[in-house]
């Protein structure tokens, strides 16, 4: 991982081959969905001006509204630039997608404040909850705010310009010395979910947690992971869209495409090179080229969504 | 004014609880005073991860870190709320045994407390 750098990326990723791990300094990434596999465009500019594309929708992540340490005492404020930012693209996106952690402490006015924030940018947003949306006393918040027509602990799919779009939760129930986990009833939930659909429609999965092991000594991984991406296997598109690890990864594996997002509040090591996954103190200039935003394309007839990571400041 | 009144309502019987356990402790013959024990979670790892402590002890649990996290038994035999930093958490292991736990956010992190009976040294 160390050897990649900020913005080495090759956008002719060997498809069999793991991508290096990318760390790059971003508020987003936007998504270009093209004909069956996601794809990074790089910067949101180059992408708008590459292909117009059908679907646009974004991802944000990692929010930690409520967190006040050194790493970022204000991380409602990054949160709003980030949605500055989304305000300001010049084409609107259709939706976006949150990958979990909108709080830091599962608080009421955490949530709020949260909510306020991000309705600033008057899009629809798609939530799965990440471990710190779930720890109020009876872990009812989320649900009642998000899951309301969810299924389980808040898994539910939906469709969006002929592509089909998959939230999961993998932070409940978690167990001693294990990783993010789905369960039973979940994959059981997914394997009838895709059931019917032809293999040409593409599918979008996101979830918290990385569904692939990122780093499992810091946990950064999903057990059954690897058994939710094998029921997609029929599928010539699969993208999966997680959050967690607070800094931009990339993977692509057949017909499979991995991706993290930055978080919008704090910035998290790269795997190994710290005691610990903790937050990471940079220097205050730098904090929001590590922050940012996930910007998403969908071109009909394209192979790969196109995935642009933006910062909050290049 | 008034809200203090509520406050010292629910005080008022846990200071008396506190020193009629206090009592009562010293009063049970044959009782060795448990030591209490700490455990700080700092860097994703309880520390230290194993401790080997008398019946009776009570171990508490500090959070260091900038995230928060819980302890919880692997047995489900008691679970702390999330630890935000520098918050506690405490529980008193009256019977001997091996008491797994882990973080139930982070469950890579995992520790254990042996128990050992209490009237070993009492003798």
């Amino acid at each position: 991982m160390s050897e990649s750098k900020k913005g080495d990326v090759d956008p002719g990723l060997n498809r069999r081959k793991v991508l290096k791990c990318m760390t790059w300094a971003g508020t987003g990434v936007l998504w270009t969905i093209s004909g069956g596999v996601p794809r990074s465009l790089g910067i949101i500019d180059q992408a708008l001006a590459a292909e117009p594309s059908k679907l646009t929708f974004l991802q944000i992540s990692d929010s930690h509204v409520g967190f006040d340490k050194p790493a970022n005492p204000n991380a409602i404020g990054t949160l709003q630039e980030a949605i500055g930012k989304i305000k300001a693209l010049p084409a609107r996106p259709s939706f976006m997608i949150h990958t979990g952690d909108i709080t830091h402490l599962s608080k009421p006015a955490e949530f709020d404040n949260a909510d306020q924030a991000i309705s600033e940018a008057r899009l629809d947003v798609h939530y799965v909850p990440g471990e710190h949306d779930l720890i109020d006393e009876e872990v009812k918040l989320y649900r009642e705010r998000y899951g309301k027509n969810a299924k389980g602990a808040g898994w539910y799919s939906f469709d969006a310009s002929g592509v089909h779009f998959i939230g999961l939760v993998n932070v409940m129930d978690l167990e001693a010395g294990k990783l993010g986990k789905l369960g039973e009833e979940q994959l059981k939930w997914l394997e009838d979910d895709v059931a019917g659909r032809t293999a040409s429609t593409p599918i979008v999965v996101f979830a918290h947690i990385p569904l692939w092991t990122v780093y499992e000594q810091w946990g950064w991984g999903t057990d059954d992971g690897a058994r939710a991406v094998s029921l997609l296997k029929k599928f010539g598109s699969v993208t999966v869209l997680n959050g967690h690890i607070h800094q931009v990864m990339q993977k692509v594996e057949g017909n499979v495409a991995f991706h993290t997002a930055m978080s919008t509040a704090f910035p998290q090591p790269a795997p190994g090179t710290a005691p610990s996954p903790g937050p990471l103190k940079v220097p205050d200039d730098k904090l929001r080229s590590l922050l940012g935003i996930t910007d998403v394309n969908f071109v009909r007839g394209q192979q790969r969504l196109a995935l642009i990571d933006k910062p909050l400041q290049n | 004014m008034q809200s203090l009144r509520p406050e010292r309502r629910t005080r008022t019987p846990s200071a008396v609880l506190l020193v009629a356990a206090f009592f009562a402790a010293t009063l049970l013959p044959g009782a060795a005073p448990a030591e209490d024990a700490a455990v700080q979670i700092d860097d994703f790892a309880f520390s230290p991860a194993s401790i080997t402590v008398k019946a009776g002890t009570t171990v508490t649990w500090r959070n260091k870190d900038d995230i928060p996290h819980t302890v919880a038994s692997s047995t489900r035999l008691f679970k702390s709320k999330a630890l935000d930093t520098d918050d506690t958490y405490t529980f008193t292991f009256n019977e001997p045994g091996t008491y797994q736990y882990f973080c139930s956010l982070h469950p890579h992190m995992t520790g254990k407390i042996v128990v050992e009976p209490a009237n070993h040294a009492a003798t």
